[in-house]
């Protein structure tokens, strides 16, 4: 069986995102399985629309230190969230989103990016993939 | 044997690393999967990836910003 590795994704902020996709994508590319385990804000961005919608975690500046620094990332020509979480589900990745996230801020299923979500769970589901995992990280 | 091209110049962290694994997915055993890239960090750490995934690395050519990578699967 391949090593694993998983991650959870308790921010919202873009910045994070971008850490935990590309860390993900680079365990899949290297013959890893991978977990993303989405709670508390995190989860706000696998609502329909809500991917690209994570503020920066530094620097924000009421949205001008996002715009800059996603100016700079198209310059650099790093890749959309958009992109790197398909290219995650493409090579195999697993989403689970956190049930308890949803009954705390009243998301329900069809709120969220169905497709792209692999399993509804808790803190067991977890701790199973996490205690078998090489690599987890809290994001 | 198919030969596989992966185009990635211009591309930078972790686009390279992913083409290369999506590559190797829809190749078959014995196919030669070619990637030409620019991005300096890829050059070290592809080689590195086809070594974790078990695979032949048939060569590495070019500079560090122009290179070419053949792996057989």
């Amino acid at each position: 069986m391949a090593e694993k590795a998983t991650i959870v994704v308790q921010s919202g902020d873009m910045d994070k995102l971008y850490s935990a996709l590309i860390i993900a994508n680079g365990a899949l590319a290297m013959g890893m399985e991978a977990s993303l385990y989405f709670t508390f804000w995190g989860l706000e961005r696998l609502k329909k629309g809500g991917l690209e919608k994570g503020p920066l975690s530094k620097m924000h500046l009421l949205g001008l230190g996002k715009w800059m620094v996603r100016r700079r990332m198209e310059k650099a020509r790093v890749a959309s969230l958009e992109r790197l979480i398909g290219d995650f589900k493409a090579l195999g990745g697993k989403i689970l989103a956190c049930e308890m996230t949803m009954e705390i801020m009243g998301i329900k299923r069809e709120d969220l990016r169905e497709d792209l979500i692999d399993e509804y769970g808790a803190v067991g589901s977890y701790i199973k993939d996490a205690r078998e995992s090489a690599i987890t990280l809290f994001v | 044997m198919v030969e596989i091209k992966v185009d990635v110049r211009g591309e930078t962290c972790p686009v390279p690393l992913v083409e290369m694994r999506k590559a190797l997915r829809h190749a078959a055993p014995g196919d030669i999967v070619e990637i030409i890239g620019t991005h300096p960090a890829s050059k070290k750490e592809i080689p590195m990836a086809v070594e974790a995934l078990q695979l032949e690395l048939l060569a590495v050519e070019g500079t560090d910003t122009d290179w070419v990578i053949r792996i057989r699967r």
